[in-house]
Formats: C-alpha cells, structure tokens, sequence
C-alpha cells in the first residue's frame, strides 16, 4: 500500500489527508512536532481571551484520527533525504514514504532587531506562542505594559487579546493607518480609531528600532525608530510571517522565500508536494502574491494536492480572491480585489460609503472605463460569498452589483440594512461625477 | 487538561474580578434573595405586600444594576472574555453551589412543599405566605408553591432577559428574540392564566402556549370535564389545545423552523436564553453526547404517546351509541395517524433519514405493538397491564419533575442551559422531526469563509458541532437546533445565518467549499441528508 506522509497538522496538510482518505485507502501518516491535533490556528487567540479551551479549538474529536485511519506521529523532521525517499526525526528515528507533502506552514518574521532573542519577545503563530503568552502575560501585575510591532491581522489579535486581560498596549504601526498596505485609507483610519477606541496606544509611522533589557537580562523598554523609549514587559511581534522552511536546507528542494512548486504543486524533487503557506508559486497566479499565507488558500491547496496524489492529476487554480478579519468588534470580508491607494491599478476605480456610526464602511472597487466590478471590501456588514463570487465570476458591472447589493446580504435576519443608503449615496456620487 | 488550559486558567490570573459597582449590586440581589429566605424561615413580615415588594423589587434591580456595570460602559460586541476563567462558568467550586441550591429549591418544590409554607387546608405560612397578596391581587386566592415559582421564574426571564438584550444589544435578532420570549412567558404563562381563572372559576390553569406532549397533562379527563364544564369558552380552549399538535405547530415550523417555538416562545427556553445564557458553553459536544440524545429524548416521546393514549383511553367508554369517541375507535385513530406520518417519512424522505430513520421504525412499531396490547389485554380499570394512572404518575415524576425540573434547571452551571430541551422535551423532539425534514429553515453556511475555530460549536447550548457542518462548506439542518442565532452572532467571519427558504438545496452539500476554480473541481452536488455523522471525514 502507498505510503504518503504529510509534514504538518495544519489546516492544509489536514485537509490534504482528509481528502485522499475520502478517495483512496493509502496509508497516510502526519507529522508534527506543534501540536498533538490539529487546532484552529486563527482561534488561538480566543483561548487566550478565555472564550474557548484548547480542545474547543480542535476541530475533530480525538478518535477521529483513528477511525479514519490517519496516523498521527509526534516528531520534528530534520533531514530529508529526496533520492532515498527517507526522513530523519531529530530524536533520531526515521520514515520511508512513497509521496511526501510539505504542509509545514508558516513561522514569525523576525527583523534581526537588537534584543530580539530576550525571553518576553514573542510572536503569536504557533501553540508555542500560546503558551508562552500564557506564561509572560498571565495579568496586568506581571505584565503591566506591553508594545505590539506590526500592524496587520495577527498584531490586532494580540492587542485584543492583551486588552481582555488589562495590558496597557501600545502598537507601533509603520504605516499611516493600520493595515494600509492592504487596505483603503478610509477603512483603514475607521480601524485605527476603532483600535484607539479600545483603550489600544496606535503610533503610527512607528518602528521597532530596538528592544531593550534591565540587568536581569528581560525586556525593559523598546526604542522606536524615532528614538523614543517605552517601557514595557512584553514585545509582540507581529510584522509578518514567512514560510517555515528552515529544515530543509541542504536537501536538494529548490527553495526560495518559499518551497518552489508549479501548478501542480509539485517541488523540484519528484513525488514531493508543498502546500499550504510554505509553498511559492513559481508563477504568480493573478493579482495574488506568489506566497499566501491564508488560511482559506491552505485548504484549497490541500483540497488539490489530494486529488493528485488520488490519480486525477489537479492544478491549483484558485478561483475569486476572498478573505474575511475581525478586528474587535468588526468584521471584514473582502471578495475579489480592492488595492489600497498605494497598489491602485491604473484604471481602478473607488466608491466608499461610511455609516456615521463609524463601526460600517464599504469600498467597492470598479473599472473607471468600462465599468466592471472588479470588488468589494465590507466592514460590520456581512456578505454572502457565492452571490458576490458569481458576480466576479460574471464579470458584472458596479452599476448592477450597486443595484442588487441587498441581495448579497448575510447580516442576521432583522438587521437594518443599510444598502438603502449605500445605494444612495452611490447615485448621488454618481450624478455628481457626470454632472 | 492541556498545559495551556493549566496556563489559562490556573497559574494565570486574568482579571475575571468584578467591579466594586458590581459587588454593591451583588449585595442589593442577595439583600432581595435573603428576605425569601428570612420569609422561608418564618420570619413574620407585618406588612406581606411591602416585604414581598421590595424583596422581588431588590432582585430585579440588583441584577439589572450588575449588567449594567458589565455591559454599559463596553462597546457592543461579543462579551465572551474570560468565560472559561470564571469558576461560576467554568463548572467551578461557584457553579456547583449554585447547581446544589437550586435543584435542592425544585426538590422542595415538586416534593416537599409543605417545607416552603404551602397548606392546602388553611393559612400559608412562610415563603408561600409571602405570596399570598400577590396572588389574590392576580387570582383571588391563597398562594401556591406553583404561584410562588411563577412568580420567581417570570422575574428571572424578565430581569436576566435585561441582561442578556444589554450583552447582545448589536445583533436585533437576539433582542427580538428576547422581547419575545419575555413577552410570552410574562402574558401567557404568568398573567393570563391566572386573570382567565378569576373571571371563569371553572376553567383549567391554562397556559396556551404550553402545547402537547409539553404539557403532558392536557388532555387528562379532569381538565377535559373541566372545559366542557367551562361551556363556549372552554370548548374553543380545548379545541385550541388540539389544533396546536396537528395544525398551527407543523404550520408555524414549516415556515419558520421550532425556533419559533423553543426560542422564541416557549417558558423551558426562555430561562435557557436568559437565566441560562451564562451557562450555554457547558453543553457536551461529542459524538457520543449526540447518539445518547437521539436515544433518550425519542423514548421520552414514546413514553408521552403511550401515557396519553393510555390517559384519554382509560377515560373513554365502549358505546358508540352514548359517545362518538369509543376506546377502539381512539386506538385505531392513533394507529392510523402514526401510520400515515412513518409511512410518509419512509417513502418521501428516506434519503434524508438514513441512520435515523432505524430509531423511527423502532419507535413506531413500539407505539404500535403497545396499542395492540392495550386493545386485547385491557381491563375496565387497567390499560394493558398497568393502571392507566400509574404511567401517568411515573411520567409525571419521571419527566415532568425529575428531568424538566431537577435536572433541566438544576444543573445549568454543570451540563449547560439546555438538556432538558436537547435530551427530554418530547415537543422539542417532535418539532425536530418536523423541521429536519418539513421546514424551510436551515442555517446557511457562508461559502467557504469558515476557519474552523469553534466559536460556534463553544457556544451552541443544544450541543451541535456547527463548526463540523461550516467548515464543509454544509448547511445546518438538523433537528436540535432551537434556532437561537448565537453560533451566527459569535462566529467572527460572517459565517452563519439563520434564515426561512426554499426546500430546494437546503440540504444540499459539496465536495469542496467555495474556493477553488468551480470548473476544475466540478463542485459534485448531491442532496444527501445530515444525517451522516457529524466527523464523517
């Protein structure tokens, strides 16, 4: 019987398993030295904040694994050998596999900023951060102070985080609004002053320059880039991920910010698939950037990978762009693509509505000439993804999905909608720029 | 345990305290709760109407204060923090005092009343006494140990009703939901039954919106001579209390689903929502935790079917020519009707039955073995080969008491707000049955933006693994959900909505969730039912 080993419990190397158990009877085996079972990696935030336990993060339940017949082995693979189609575990042991597939994720972007490898810096990926968090940061006595360096979806988890528990939190953001290398200025100051809301100190066009330690050798301040000291007991850094490549060094797998695969998500070495955030496409699929590090692409990878090694050779071919966030009290989903100004493609244009609650705003983003929809980014307003899927895929026109938005509403029932007024205001504008 | 759940929760010590506003608030409800108490130990109040006025007056404003402090100086928002720290909601050392206290408080009442003051043949005395102005005011006679619990069980769907349209004031499905539910048990359980006794001495208590098998003792001979005593208006109630079985709850849950009952209306679910929201987490999610409950919440209703034909047919007579209703003529009227059901769950939605329907064809020939058996072994005093009256009482004990009461209530800081609704209410099953398979309601799953990180699965009070079906890319169509919007309200990405639809699709699930380029994957849709275990790979 075949023997294929998948390196990592994530979403992608899970659902990579699950789907060549649904369609063949190899045996599989999934490695890692993380976790014992695969957890929500986007959820670790609410054990922390005490919403859920460990195990309500694990989406299956501990005989799952068994009944379906996927080895679950605990272990940290060193050294892989390609040629002889063998592992090496850094506890010694080894493994022979006829197909392997990479699905070992992603790991904290450290800048190589003095002071970086003090106890009380951390970043927040792995269960290890978790517990370590857990440890540095159990209150407000031990931890009276924290500063968060990054500005993106996992620097806002961890200030929300830190918040349910008390810290004072300031967070350095490079930019002049948070997220707004992703995102829209309007949406992304509604954030920022979202954040400031929640008793969070935001300095923007702010960097780490470097973290500072007391005699004890812990973290006592951090220097900013402007020079300014702020004392602190806890350094997150959150200014990014990279692919967790480290072990393979050496092997012969062509690398480069990622593992190196084509279309079929194969790397160099024969019978070697990578998924997931370590993997890089060698040729960049659309507007997405060649290494994603989201979790709705690690599934969909782990989805096609399944089906080639189950014999219907697949091709990733990811379909709409989608992603959703929270950022404490409000939610995000975005579907296809809206540049902030700094990306703007050259014929892209914007329409942005904002609630004068200044909890729900929506840029919608079209073509200038021709009128196409090209997307639409949501904030405190939910949206149902097949309906704006097929308009993307229909390449409708923003005057239709600006007619018919209320269709693609998702909010819970008795929510008072706002497409009224979004409508409104888009005519309104839409006079004013013809007149 | 974990290390981080130790980590979490032991050695770290967030700050689950509460406020010194909120300690005062605290001391105003006990202050409230103590007066019952000093009224139990018969302590004599000189003025009832006062005492009794500013215990219940000190409750509501000590818990309406409490939340206040929590919830006012907060932005709206999900407020789960610290859940799993509180001992109180963590089934810590609080929660099992509150759990002893209470289901000691039902033991009393269902068993031992006369403990709490209560004497049918003169003068209350002690916290029933405390009562008794309130409830002559209301109906014109002396408390009863039920009046009292009324009164209390009102109070608390009222006040905690406050506290929980101020936690979820964002999302208007819940605060609806929760007026609702306010509404329905301060009017129809609470005033009108009680004002309807004093304007007509002959009519039964009546709650209109408690429906068979709920309220199991519906169609018991007394309350049948009692509204036919009543005369019209007694008539109309007891036809009433028959069209709600067979015709306005299938209705109303082919459009709307049994949330419309279970979370919108009914008493045992409006304390869940309210009283018992804190607790809603502690429902067991496992799979094991789903196949006891299909076991024992389905014998509840075959237990309730058989004590009720057995109540209405020890009651019946065997001439046609004094009555149009013989004993036969009922048993073979049950025996039809159930027939026809089974029959059209078998031919017409077989598919979506799969394993369940095994626990149906069970059931159904249980139901029909016994009234074979009540035909032909039968006495003038017996009903097969009990006494008619002694199923009624063991159900009566067994269900009505023990289960919805002791436990269903007693033990929400231990086993979650809702295991009476999930394991014992023969209603909450039925109605199931209708809207697995006879409703256009279903909790869309939002394509395939779910990240499988549990909030909706955590905070589900009826034990569902929503996150099993979301993370598929599935809909939620199964027949537990009380429909109360909270796993949609929780979920951080927009994932979930509870919404009435076309039949068409609802049940429908891909291979793969939206994502991938769909005509590469040539999504495979196939109408299969969910009945397929819930971790099914």
């Amino acid at each position: 019987m075949e023997h294929i080993a998948i390196i990592g419990n994530g979403i992608a190397g899970i659902t990579a398993a699950r789907h060549i158990r649904k369609q063949s009877d190899f045996r599989i085996s999934i490695i890692s030295a993380e976790a014992e079972h695969f957890f929500s990696r986007t959820a670790l935030m609410y054990v922390y904040m005490g919403h859920m336990r460990w195990r309500d993060i694990e989406p299956y339940e501990a005989q799952f694994w068994q009944k379906n017949r996927l080895d679950l082995v605990q272990g940290y693979v060193e050294k892989i050998i390609p040629e002889e189609n063998t592992l090496f575990f850094s506890d010694g042991r080894h493994m022979t596999y006829d197909r392997l597939i990479l699905a070992t994720g992603s790991r904290t972007k450290f800048f190589g900023w003095e002071g970086m490898e003090l106890p009380q810096v951390t970043g927040l990926v792995t269960k290890q951060d978790l517990e370590r968090l857990g440890r540095l940061a159990p209150d407000n006595i031990h931890c009276p102070r924290a500063v968060i360096v990054g500005g993106g979806l996992i620097g806002v988890e961890l200030a929300e985080m830190l918040r349910t528990r008390d810290i004072a939190v300031t967070f350095l953001v490079r930019e002049k609004g948070f997220w707004n290398n992703v995102l829209p200025e309007g949406e992304s100051m509604m954030i920022s002053r979202h954040i400031e809301a929640h008793g969070v100190e935001l300095r923007h066009e702010t960097g780490l320059g470097k973290i500072l330690s007391d005699e004890k050798g812990n973290v006592r301040a951090v220097q900013t880039t402007e020079g300014e000291e702020i004392p602190c007991n806890l350094v997150g850094i959150t200014t990014g991920v990279t692919p967790n490549i480290g072990f393979l060094k050496g092997n012969g797998i062509e690398t480069d910010r990622g593992i190196l695969v084509n279309r079929m998500l194969e790397t160099s070495a024969p019978g070697i698939y990578a998924i997931g955030d370590c993997a890089q496409q060698r040729e960049a699929w659309g507007n997405r950037p060649t290494v994603e590090a989201v979790w709705y692409t690690g599934r969909m990878m782990g989805e096609v990978v399944a089906r080639t090694i189950c014999g219907i050779p697949t091709a990733y071919q990811p379909g709409n762009w989608f992603n959703s966030a929270k950022f404490f009290d409000i939610e995000y989903q975005t579907y296809g693509w809206v540049f902030p100004d700094i990306k703007r493609r050259s014929r892209e244009a914007h329409f942005h509505w904002r609630h004068k609650n200044d909890h729900q705003c929506v840029t919608v983003a079209y073509d200038e000439e021709d009128g196409t929809f090209l997307g639409i980014n949501t904030f405190g307003i939910r949206m149902r993804h097949p309906v704006l899927d097929s308009w993307l895929t229909g390449g409708k026109s923003v005057d239709f999905v600006m007619e018919h938005l209320h269709e693609a509403g998702f909010d819970p029932e008795f929510t008072s909608a706002n497409f009224q007024d979004i409508r409104r205001a888009y005519r309104s504008e839409l006079k004013s720029t013809t007149t | 345990m974990s290390s981080i759940d130790r980590d979490m929760s032991l050695t770290g010590h967030p700050p689950t305290q509460i406020t010194f506003r909120q300690k005062l608030a605290s001391g105003l409800g006990m202050a409230g709760l103590l007066l019952l108490l000093l009224a139990w130990l018969n302590v004599d109040f000189p003025n009832k109407t006062l005492w009794l006025t500013l215990s219940l007056a000190a409750m509501a404003s000590g818990v309406i204060w409490f939340s206040a402090e929590a919830y006012r100086h907060q932005p709206a928002g999900i407020k789960n923090n610290g859940v799993y720290f509180k001992a109180m909601t963590s089934r810590g050392f609080r929660a099992w005092i509150l759990a002893l206290a209470l289901t000691g408080l039902y033991i009393l009442l269902y068993f031992y009343p006369a403990t709490l003051g209560l004497n049918p043949d003169g003068a209350n005395h002690g916290l029933i006494a405390l009562f008794d102005p309130l409830s002559r005011l209301l109906n014109g006679h002396q408390a009863s140990q039920w009046f009292v619990y009324g009164t209390l069980y009102t109070l608390a769907i009222l006040i905690f009703g406050i506290k929980f349209i101020w936690k979820y004031r964002h999302n208007r499905y819940e605060v609806i939901r929760t007026i609702s539910v306010m509404f329905f048990q301060t009017a129809f359980a609470f005033l009108i039954p009680e004002i309807m006794a004093r304007l007509n001495g002959k009519l039964p208590y009546y709650d209109l919106k408690s429906i068979w098998p709920l309220n199991y003792y519906n169609f018991e001979r007394y309350r049948i001579n009692a509204f036919i005593d009543a005369g019209d208006i007694g008539l109309a109630m007891l036809l009433f209390g028959i069209l709600s079985v067979f015709v306005i709850t299938p209705l109303l849950t082919y459009f709307y689903g049994k949330r419309w009952y279970c979370s919108w209306v009914c008493g045992c679910g409006g304390l869940a929502e309210t009283a018992g929201d804190p607790f809603r987490h502690l429902s067991d999610k496992s799979l094991m935790a789903w196949r006891v409950e299909r076991w024992v919440v389905h014998s509840v209703v075959v237990f309730v079917t058989l004590m009720t034909t057995a109540v209405v047919y020890s009651y019946l007579g065997n001439d046609g020519g004094k009555y149009w209703l013989t004993r036969d003529s009922f048993l073979l009227g049950v025996a039809t009707l159930l027939t026809l059901v089974f029959a059209w769950a078998m031919i017409w939605k077989r598919e979506q039955l799969q394993k369940d329907a095994r626990y149906g064809a069970i059931g159904y020939f249980v139901i029909i073995i016994s009234l074979i058996g009540f035909h032909y072994l039968s006495g003038d005093s017996n009903v097969f080969l009990f006494r008619s009256e002694t199923l009624r009482k063991s159900y009566a004990f067994l269900i009505g008491a023990v289960f919805s009461g002791v436990i269903g209530v007693g033990f929400y800081p231990i086993f979650g707000s809702r295991v009476w609704c999930r394991f014992g209410c023969p209603m909450a099953a039925i109605l199931g049955f209708q809207q697995r398979l006879f409703s256009r309601f279903r909790i869309t799953t939002n394509g395939g933006q779910c990240i499988s990180c549990g909030n909706c699965s955590t905070y589900c009070e009826m034990g569902i693994d929503v996150r099993a079906y979301a993370q598929k890319g599935e809909n939620i169509v199964r027949s537990s959900c009380v429909g109360c919007g909270i796993c949609s309200a929780v979920c951080p990405r927009g994932v979930l909505k509870l919404e009435n639809g076309p039949h068409q699709g609802r049940n429908e699930s891909r291979e793969f969730p939206l994502g991938n380029d769909p005509d590469l994957l040539e999504q495979v849709l196939h109408s299969a039912g969910k009945t397929k275990s819930s971790q099914s790979i």
